[in-house]
């Protein structure tokens, strides 16, 4: 992995005018991606995961600002640039592909003529857009590429509607796609069969990949690096190891746990409570009043960042010098052991 | 294994769209048959569009079906709609459904939404329905405030334990829980589903989990059944369906599944299901045959033995 960084989020801080006050959606968020590597981000709704990346494209909503941070990119701050910067930025650098690709798609266009339309900005004439976005729908898997150019979105599957909005996203050509739960709505089968082919067109284009997502299997299978957003802040950050294998924070182990695999037995530990309002964040760790192991400074103080390895960040009072030792729930040990296990079949 | 409490044989349904010459049926569940037990939970699995749905629709009469006979603890409830037949199936039927958003009258609170099972049950005094509203509220984990409340006041996770509540207020002996934590997030879907085991338990509830996160059903369910394009494929203990899948199908629906070990995934090898490459069905027709240890596959003859040999 080569390790340049090419894009840097330095302490992001997003908040939305409402009309019941100012709500925090993303609370000081860092994060570098470099070039040629998988970086996700994992939360639940209401996380910031999905604010943090329209600000990234430069798509938020009219009624949210950014209060603080820089989005660093070439030499650029995203977070200040304006909309003509931004629009040469856009899908040319920056590529995007979105949750449900059938409301990411015009229904009344030719699928030919959406992914054209982005070569023909890009300044190729008639027949080379055609010829190019011909080999892209080739690229991504759709079957019968004469036919498909010229037909309708509603006549396709989710999963080749999907595959076409990758088409359209790899027709500008960027050096970062960001994939905003782009397997969420689909079956698990197709869902494998689209993270391959994300995983492919970037090892084949070099392209760094953003990929955002709920789904914790997911991210095993795709990220090189992982950060664990919760109420607006990054808790904990490390590669896909760290976070799975050796996770310190509370609110990862208990994501983790409450997440059935198929081996799992006995009770679901879930999270009790829900996540806290943004419009009156709760003071210290936003996580505390969910978490079995808060100590008494959670409720107080914001827990600093603690540095674990060169990779490896989190949030969390627990490790604090002074703090009591704690240990990771039983099960959660249990199950790392075993999937530790697991992979010695493969060495 | 106790006794069976839902007999499903030969069940059909289709959707005919058009009319005349135009007119296409979509054969969305193709004769399938299974059993529930008492006090068991039965899952089924398959991707969307496999028929799992309507096969839950069609059990309890949201659909009509086309073809085939359901029973229940021995009476017959897929023929014709009588007053006597519907108050049956509503008083040991209920169901949950997938989106708490939609399935919730905006415009009624809490309270009527709950009660009305209890109102169309005869129970008329309001301070009684109140009571049992407000016991079944604690019981899933909501307070008596919740009552007087609207839906849209709610979070989803609250939304589906309102659905849970007004399905279980008549005291069901069975629930058809179809996809009830797919809209909710992975922290909040693992608090459903444990008030859904303890609700299975002190009530000794019996229940057909739709779902399409394998994960969820292999957790949730004693047995299972795997769908594809309207067909039962295969069914068996949930262990047993894991660690010896035999159909195809299920065996590419198992390797499709990302589990949150990044040492594996690397590793991961996932099957291709072609139906027209995986089976020759142009000689031997296929049909359900038992593998024994209530294991049963949809298969032909030749494939039958296959299964065997491979399964000893």
């Amino acid at each position: 992995m080569a390790n340049d960084t090419i894009l840097s989020v330095n302490d992001l801080r997003i908040s939305f005018r409402t009309v019941n006050g100012i709500v925090q959606a993303v609370r000081g968020v860092s994060f570098d991606l470099h070039r040629g590597e998988t970086v996700a981000i994992v939360g639940e709704s209401g996380s910031g995961k999905s604010v943090t990346m329209k600000a990234l494209m430069g798509i938020l909503p009219p009624n949210a600002f950014i209060e603080e941070g820089s989005i660093l990119y070439n030499g650029m701050d995203l977070a200040r640039a304006d909309e003509k910067t931004m629009h040469q930025i856009r899908g040319k650098r920056i590529g995007l592909i979105f949750q449900d690709p059938l409301s990411a798609l015009n229904p009344i266009m030719r699928v030919g003529r959406q992914i054209t339309e982005v070569l023909r900005k890009r300044g190729l004439n008639k027949a080379e857009a055609r010829a190019r976005a011909l080999e892209l729908i080739k690229a991504v898997g759709i079957p019968n590429p004469e036919r498909s150019f010229s037909a309708y979105p509603f006549q396709f599957s989710g999963g080749m509607r999907q595959r076409i909005v990758i088409a359209i996203a790899l027709a500008g050509d960027p050096e970062i796609l960001i994939c905003d739960e782009p397997t969420t709505a689909l079956d698990v089968t197709v869902q494998a069969k689209i993270l391959d082919l994300i995983n492919q067109i970037r090892e084949e284009r070099g392209l760094s990949v953003i990929f955002i997502t709920h789904d914790l299997g997911v991210v095993a299978n795709m990220a090189d690096r992982v950060n664990v957003m919760y109420a607006g802040k990054i808790v904990e950050a490390g590669t896909s190891e760290e976070i799975f294998l050796r996770p310190v924070h509370p609110y990862t182990w208990a994501l983790l746990e409450s997440m059935p695999d198929l081996q799992t037995r006995g009770r679901l530990q879930a999270i009790p409570g829900a996540p806290p309002n943004m419009l009156a964040p709760p003071q210290g760790d936003a996580f505390a009043p969910r978490s079995r192991y808060a100590l008494k400074i959670d409720y107080e103080k914001e827990p600093p960042t603690f540095k674990l390895s060169p990779t490896h960040t989190a949030a969390t009072w627990l490790l604090h010098p002074m703090a009591p030792k704690m240990e990771m729930p039983a099960s959660l040990k249990e199950r790392i052991a075993r999937m530790r296990k697991e992979a010695e079949k493969y060495v | 294994m106790s006794d069976v409490l839902l007999h499903v044989e030969h069940l059909s349904h289709s959707f005919v769209n058009g009319h005349g010459s135009r007119k296409q049926v979509i054969k969305a569940v193709d004769d399938v048959s299974f059993d529930v037990h008492a006090a068991e939970t039965f899952g089924l699995v398959g991707e969307s569009g496999c028929g799992k749905t309507t096969t839950g629709r069609t059990i309890i009469r949201l659909y009509e079906p086309s073809a085939g006979k359901v029973t229940f603890d021995g009476r017959e409830i897929s023929g014709p709609m009588t007053r006597d037949l519907r108050k049956y199936l509503s008083n040991n039927l209920a169901m949950i459904f997938q989106d708490p958003i939609e399935s919730l009258n905006p415009r009624m609170t809490i309270e009527e939404i709950v009660g009305e099972g209890l109102k169309l049950r005869g129970v008329t005094n309001k301070s009684e329905r109140h009571v049992q509203v407000v016991e079944m509220l604690h019981r899933v984990g909501l307070t008596e405030e919740h009552a007087s409340r609207y839906p849209h006041e709610f979070s989803g996770g609250q939304r589906q334990r309102i659905g849970i509540a007004r399905a279980m207020i008549v005291h069901p002996r069975m629930i058809i829980a179809d996809e009830p934590v797919s809209a909710l997030d992975v922290s909040i879907q693992a608090q459903v589903i444990n008030l859904l085991n303890d609700l299975k338990q002190e009530m000794g509830l019996t229940i057909l989990f739709i779902a399409h996160n394998l994960s969820v059903v292999k957790y949730f369910s004693d047995r299972i059944g795997v769908m594809y394009y309207g067909k039962l494929v295969e069914v068996a203990n949930s262990d047993d369906l894991y660690l010896h899948p035999m159909h195809p199908y299920t065996r590419a629906l198992l390797s499709a599944i990302p589990e949150p070990n990044p040492l594996t995934e690397r590793h991961r090898v996932r099957i291709d299901y072609d139906p027209e490459r995986d089976h020759d069905y142009s000689k031997e027709k296929p049909e359900m045959r038992d593998l024994g240890n209530g294991h049963s596959l949809y298969c032909s003859e030749t494939e039958y033995e296959k299964a065997l040999k491979e399964l000893d």
